[in-house]
């Protein structure tokens, strides 16, 4: 198996409703990548595009081709991957494993959405579909409701009383407000860096007990990278960023998963598995971005990545061991919560943070001091995918 | 190899108020909702059972905000229960004020009615779910 390395990464502004159509952001995110790699179009052999919902938000299907021939990658295999919120991250792993083998030596990989342009009320019922049409969505299932019988659930496995958990949450997205706020591509980029406790928790109740504050957004964007073999990367630049772990895996409806819940079983697994490609402990991350769609999802992912025992994460966060300077620094993009959540795209704009946060080349206020490892926890549905990634500078 | 048990049927009795189950013939095991295959062992020996339809709530919410065409629904509460046959399914709790559903829920026993979904364009027709109700409440 090659050594694979990132070589070049892109993103557009993470935002609310955008004009553009979901061809045209990929395309900037696409060519950005493929500029700062110092390659062409006509170089990609393949393009891998994470797409979920391009058919309801705009009526277009087949996004991954019409984004190929947009850039000039002319006849190439284009795939779109469908994994819900992880699809992006399905798209580059998969491209890893093509760049792995030996078949291809360059591949772009990335995704685009446009929940923001949806609406609440449809971006509501299509991230529903992400539940099990047939024995889940009849009850009424929404995303927040998904979450929000977790953070239950978790007050009473843990025997932390729901107050108590609520203040804790909202240190979760207070940190996720303060790092968005300085990152320019931010959704909430200028804005909420001052939200308190009490603001988050007298924000209005999208499903209890969570409020507005603990959920992430609705989003427009698009982001991707283009991933190299070794020998071509080491002559494209200096600061190759290599993949050195990934794991993948799925589940199924959320009450077939009552062994194991609050935890995340197939989280638990693709990370192990990750960490193991990797040769490294969660101990030796410096920097996490993890899929923190609510407030609670970030304790959730942090205890079964292993960066905290279960149903410590909230201490965590009140001690600020999750933040820049502490044991892991989660998420100093903003997160889902506060960079935003564009669900085809979330992976890649995980993927492109992990890389400039090891080339040392973001915003000096959320730039992890020398960071060296990093990683990417993307889930999708209630746990029916989970991806996670690990990056190591190559220089 | 066809299933034991499909939506269709399963569906069907439960607007009976009827339960249906797969339980396995190499472990023991019952699995709601129905599926191919033993959600423990994997075997795909099972046999049709009717389950009780009672158990107590492992979790809970109440919903503020819905889905495009189920506005006039909220607030509702939906519930995980933890069926005495042992599986976890969702369904939805009455005989409660939503807005006030807090933790003492948890641990409540309930027994289970049925409510039907409608369906919308997306969803390939109806679907009912259960519909639970405190035991004594």
């Amino acid at each position: 198996m090659k050594k694979v390395a990132v070589v070049g990464v892109g993103e557009t502004n993470f935002s609310g409703p955008q004009e553009k159509t979901e061809v045209e952001l990929f395309a900037e995110a696409a060519m950005e990548a493929i500029t700062e790699s110092n390659l062409k179009p006509k170089d990609i052999k393949a393009l891998f595009v994470g797409n979920v919902l391009g058919d309801f938000a705009e009526g277009q299907g087949m996004v991954q081709a019409f984004a190929a021939e947009n850039i000039g990658c002319l006849y190439v295999p284009a795939n779109r991957y469908e994994g819900a919120c992880a699809s992006a991250s399905m798209a580059i792993r998969d491209a890893f494993i093509w760049v792995a083998s030996g078949y291809y030596d360059i591949v772009l990989a990335g995704g685009v959405e446009r929940a923001a342009t949806m609406g609440t009320g449809l971006a509501t019922r299509t991230f529903a579909m992400f539940s099990d049409a047939r024995y889940e969505y009849p009850s009424g299932i929404t995303f927040p409701a998904v979450f929000a019988m977790l953070t239950h659930l978790y007050a009473d496995t843990y025997k932390i009383p729901l107050q108590k958990l609520r203040e804790q949450m909202a240190r979760v997205s207070i940190q996720s407000y303060r790092h968005g706020s300085v990152n320019p591509r931010a959704q909430f980029y200028g804005k909420n860096a001052d939200m308190s406790v009490e603001k988050v928790l007298g924000s209005f109740m999208v499903s209890s007990p969570l409020t507005l504050h603990d959920c992430c957004p609705f989003s427009d964007g698009a982001a991707a990278v283009v991933l190299a073999s070794e020998e071509v990367a080491r002559k494209l630049t200096k600061k190759p960023v290599y993949l050195t772990g990934t794991g993948q895996s799925s589940t199924g409806p959320l009450g077939n998963q009552s062994d194991y819940l609050p935890r995340i079983r197939a989280r638990e697994i693709s990370s192990q598995r990750a960490y193991e490609m990797a040769g490294v402990k969660p101990q030796d991350i410096d920097l996490c971005e993890l899929h923190d769609c609510f407030s609670i999802a970030s304790l959730i992912a942090a205890e079964s990545l292993g960066f905290f025992d279960y149903g410590t994460a909230g201490e965590a966060w009140e001690k600020g061991e999750a933040d820049i300077g502490g044991k892991v620094a989660v998420n100093p993009s903003g997160g889902l919560k506060s960079k935003g959540h564009p669900i085809g795209a979330t992976g890649a704009g995980q993927v492109y943070e992990v890389v400039r946060q090891l080339r040392g080349e973001v915003e000096p206020e959320r730039q992890v001091p020398d960071a060296k490892i990093g990683m990417t926890d993307t889930l999708g549905g209630d746990g029916g995918t989970l991806v996670n990634m690990i990056f190591e500078r190559g220089w | 190899m066809e299933h034991k048990l499909i939506f269709k049927d399963y569906n069907e009795a439960l607007k009976q108020n009827k339960l249906l189950g797969l339980k396995c013939q190499s472990c023991g095991t019952i699995t709601v909702p129905p599926k191919m295959v033993c959600r423990q062992c994997a075997s795909p020996d099972m046999e049709v059972i009717e389950l009780k339809g009672s158990g107590k709530i492992k979790t809970f919410t109440t919903v503020f905000v819905a889905s495009e065409g189920r506005e006039d629904e909220v607030p509702y509460t939906i519930v995980m229960v933890e069926l005495d046959d042992g599986p976890w399914i969702m369904g939805n709790l009455e005989g409660i004020d939503p807005a006030t559903a807090t933790m003492e829920l948890i641990g409540k026993k309930v027994r289970m009615g049925h409510k039907v979904f409608p369906g919308d364009k997306y969803s390939a027709g109806e679907g009912a779910r259960p519909l639970f109700s405190l035991v004594g409440g």
